[in-house]
């Protein structure tokens, strides 16, 4: 992954520095902080420093002047989402206002959440109120076992094109929902995507010639075959959603067929039963704390210990949350959990620097932000100072910086709040005339 | 409500010792037996579990009822807390568990489930909390469908929940009878049930009701249809509820006669349950203009709602409910999933609490129910700091007392208490952290769960899979 991470790197600071045209980065420290480095290392006490929006020194040294004193608050960096729906969907139930999925659609693999998202949504202020900074938005398969390409995008204020890394992933649903996507089995799963690659490589030895001579009924278009390209050259990754055992295994196979392919795995309910295979093959995994029901035949071994277990093992794990309840992610709790777990007998969790680690600077990564979601020289300065540790029920961030720029905390729902807040003075007029001037 | 439960429990009582409905009766004028009906026919074989005097010492304890000890002492006696305080007097032979630097709590209630009605595997054949031929079905009960090996059951207990209300769903306007279980693991709903308590009625306004029947070309197809059936259902009911009153008021002063009993009707009987006070309306509903209507409907008909469920803009009326008198069971934090939850925020739980309503943590979720300490703290912390100073034992009168009202059963669980049941969980930690687990976790005073040891209960579902008796 590290060529296309590096070109990703490139691109996002390029396009930071130009799309946060208005806030400029300000060069600015913060001192007496407690700093958690999102790397897996030990908080330090001490003082950071931003120039040009981004990280340019950690120092346990004096407070330089102007600083802003955190006062011993906790410091991290802007959580990483590796997963959401941010600015595809603003309301789920709502298909006008959902740009998720598309089922109606001939085109699957080429389907880029780029073209969809919407940075005014006010879910993405709500998110950046939680703490977190930048997010892959990733479309679902509605039609194929390819969902298309997600996009990663900044949670900053004011920005007309939020992008910063574009491809940054294709969707492919393997497992129970793959099967069901391509025809009620996993057998056509599998022969969907050997097909579709087959396809692809046509396209790719003879892009002119690609159409000549297809029937109307072939059974991949050419803007699905372009993008598949991509994913078996391995210029893109792609996002594999499966759970059971046996169909992480097959999965890990494919690299046998298709060397070039850079994958990732979601969902991995049952990942713990052969973490080590998955440990070898190098592939990292998204994967959701709280799940520890047999919510399928597919998942029959959940546990809460997943995740311990397979970074146990040795596989880099990105904690993610995928709740169908409500559209912001709560990574902050999801990761709490495996500090829970690491509490109880018989169970795997992890310390707490690993649990911010694998919120922020694990799926940084693995969506190509290999220069954020992380506390270090160089680092994009996205910063947020909390209230309490940052991964309690009870903590809440208190100031928030992206890529150097001070961000507002402020938010539809903060509105909503403060409109009908039982300790706020009743006004004589109906609520609907209180708005902050 | 203590009435209520009093009634409930007679009722019970006495449809035990008849026989059979139909049968057995009153004589009368005419020598000929009156029919009885049996109230209870699907009754509780809930016994507690064995226990033994245990008191737990140097525990930092929320009480439920909004109370808070620092370094206490709770006594568990015959499974009822005997005895709660700095320090209390414990019975010669009582087993003592050093809880210090420790919590213990009252077992946490979920007034909001569907364990066992929608089970894992979430498959379509384990598909039961709905009953969507048609918008009223208030004759079903959910308890016909609770599949006790759910193994969910065991994933809450681990979580501390000891009793939870499991709801039909929110597709019908009238969806059926909801139960309330101990959370005990048994071979049937029936060795779950909680003796006693009363049923509730599931209700539904907004978009679920009028989606579903809509889309089929069906009324009710909109909010406006929604009331309009709502309201010829209630007034059927009343019609309904006046025949029977009349005909009772016959068998009570024996002027009866069996061939002029009414015709028995199922539906109608729910709805005339929730007119007498003896079933308590759990009512799903988001919105605050439609909340307030509801209020509006049950005055009109003369009933009352004991709980709003998810409303996620309680905030908005805390007012009306606390004049009402009427619960709002809550998210922390769930929004934007749909355009009815799109004002959600997260200080709503608290905001009601403010207003002096009864604010409660709910989940409608099997993995939600896991953490409703989490949410209840998550939801605490942000009312505070949006202005207001809830200390954090009133935050837990949301899975406490609170909640227990709304299900018709304050008097008997929901806070440490002396001589309520002995339904306790002894944490690891303040149980408004993400950090802290439940470690042991008694039912009745018989101990359910205990961390330590490993004592927790393994479905039969979960028999021989990948992962049987895995911490989870």
């Amino acid at each position: 992954m590290s060529r296309r991470s590096m070109l990703a790197s490139g691109l996002a600071a390029g396009l930071c520095a130009f799309a946060s045209s208005p806030l400029a980065a300000q060069d600015f420290a913060i001192s007496n902080a407690h700093i958690a480095d999102g790397l897996g290392g030990e908080p330090v006490h001490g003082t950071i420093t931003v120039r040009g929006g981004r990280i340019s020194s950690i120092s346990a040294g004096p407070a330089p002047a102007g600083a802003i004193d955190a006062d011993g608050a906790w410091v991290t960096p802007g959580l990483v989402a590796a997963y959401s729906v941010l600015g595809l969907a603003e309301v789920n139930a709502v298909s006008s206002a959902d740009d998720r999925e598309a089922d109606d659609s001939p085109y699957n693999a080429a389907l880029d959440a780029a073209d969809a998202v919407n940075p005014s949504s006010v879910a993405l202020g709500v998110t950046r109120a939680d703490g977190i900074t930048r997010v892959a938005t990733v479309p679902a398969p509605g039609n194929d076992i390819f969902g298309g390409k997600a996009a990663v995008i900044t949670m900053a204020e004011g920005v007309a094109d939020p992008v910063v890394v574009s491809d940054a992933f294709q969707v492919m649903a393997l497992g129970e929902g793959g099967a069901q996507l391509a025809g009620g089995a996993r057998t056509a799963a599998y022969a969907r995507l050997r097909d579709a690659f087959l396809e692809a490589r046509a396209f790719a030895r003879n892009r002119a010639g690609y159409d000549f001579g297809r029937t109307e009924d072939a059974l991949l278009t050419r803007a699905d075959a372009e993008a598949l390209v991509e994913v078996i050259e391995g210029r893109t990754p792609v996002l594999v959603s499966v759970h059971r055992a046996s169909d992480i295994r097959r999965v890990l196979a494919l690299k046998e067929e298709y060397p070039r392919l850079d994958m990732m795995l979601f969902g991995v309910s049952e990942g713990w039963l052969v973490a080590d295979e998955i440990a070898a093959a190098g592939v990292p995994v998204m994967a959701v704390p709280m799940m520890n029901l047999p919510v399928s035949f597919e998942a029959l071994a959940s546990t809460q210990s997943n995740i311990g277990r397979m970074i146990d093992a040795g596989v880099e794990v990105a904690v993610v949350d995928i709740g169908t309840s409500t559209i912001t992610p709560r990574l902050a709790q999801q990761a709490a959990q495996l500090v829970a777990q690491a509490r109880i007998p018989g169970a795997t969790g992890v310390t707490h620097a690993e649990a911010l680690k694998a919120i922020t600077s694990v799926p940084a990564d693995m969506i190509g932000l290999e220069d954020a979601g992380r506390l270090a020289p160089g680092a994009l300065a996205d910063i947020v100072i909390w209230d309490g540790d940052p991964l309690e029920a009870t903590s809440a961030p208190v100031r928030l910086f992206i890529g150097g720029v001070e961000q507002p905390l402020d938010t539809r729902q903060r509105r909503l709040r403060d409109r009908y807040n039982p300790s706020a003075q009743e006004s004589a007029l109906p609520p609907q005339y209180t708005r902050p001037r | 409500m203590r009435n209520l439960i009093a009634l409930v429990g007679a009722l019970a009582v006495g449809a035990c010792a008849t026989a059979n409905a139909n049968q057995s009766g009153t004589a009368t004028a005419s020598s000929e037996p009156i029919p009885v009906i049996d109230k209870n026919p699907y009754a509780s074989t809930y016994r507690p579990y064995g226990s033994v005097p245990t008191l737990l010492t140097g525990a930092n304890i929320y009480d439920g009822a909004g109370g808070r000890i620092m370094g206490g002492q709770v006594l568990m006696v015959d499974g009822k807390v005997a005895a709660i305080g700095q320090t209390v007097e414990a019975p010669a032979g009582t087993e003592t568990i050093d809880a210090a630097g420790k919590w213990v709590t009252p077992g946490v209630i979920d007034v909001h489930s569907h364990l066992g009605d929608y089970p894992t595997p979430s498959v379509m054949a384990h598909s039961d909390g709905n009953e969507v031929s048609g918008p009223v079905t208030a004759e079903v009960h959910a308890e016909h469908a609770v599949w006790p090996q759910d193994p969910g059951f065991s994933r809450a207990l681990a979580a501390g929940v000891t009793t939870l209300h499991v709801l039909p769903g929110s597709a019908n306007l009238f969806g059926g009878r909801g139960v309330t279980l101990r959370n005990v693991p048994a071979r049937t709903v029936q060795g779950m049930k909680f003796p006693d308590a009363p049923y509730s009625l599931k209700m539904a306004c907004g978009e679920n009701p009028k989606r579903v029947y809509g889309s089929r070309g069906r009324m009710p197809a909109s909010r406006m249809g929604n009331f309009a059936l709502y309201r010829k259902t209630w007034q059927d009911a009343v019609e309904y509820d006046r025949k029977w009153d009349r005909w009772e008021e016959k068998v009570e002063n024996g002027t009866a006669k069996a061939s002029d009993m009414p015709d028995r009707n199922l539906q109608m009987e729910t709805l005339r349950g929730v007119l007498d006070g003896e079933i308590l309306v759990q009512n799903h509903c988001y919105r605050a203009d439609e909340m307030a209507l509801i209020l509006d409907l049950a005055k009109e008909f003369g009933y009352h709602v004991s709980a709003f469920h998810h409303a996620v803009e309680a905030y908005k009326i805390g007012d009306l409910l606390a004049e009402a008198d009427t619960c709002a069971a809550m998210w922390a934090d769930w929004w934007g999933f749909k355009m009815e939850s799109y004002d959600g925020i997260q200080e709503n739980i608290p905001f009601v609490e403010a207003e002096g309503a009864c604010a409660i943590t709910h989940s409608d979720d099997e993995i939600g129910i896991q953490r409703l300490n989490q949410e209840t703290a998550k939801a605490w912390a942000d009312g505070n700091r949006a202005g207001l100073n809830i200390p954090a034992e009133t935050a837990w009168t949301w899975v406490g007392v609170n909640a227990a009202k709304a299900i018709g059963l304050e008097d008997e669980i929901g806070s440490l208490e002396p001589g309520k049941r002995a339904d306790v969980v002894l944490w690891n930690g303040d149980p408004l952290s993400n950090y802290s687990r439940p470690e042991k976790v008694w039912i009745d005073g018989a101990l359910m769960y205990d961390v330590e040891t490993g004592m927790r209960p393994v479905s039969d579902f979960e028999l021989g899979q990948p992962g049987e008796g895995d911490t989870k």
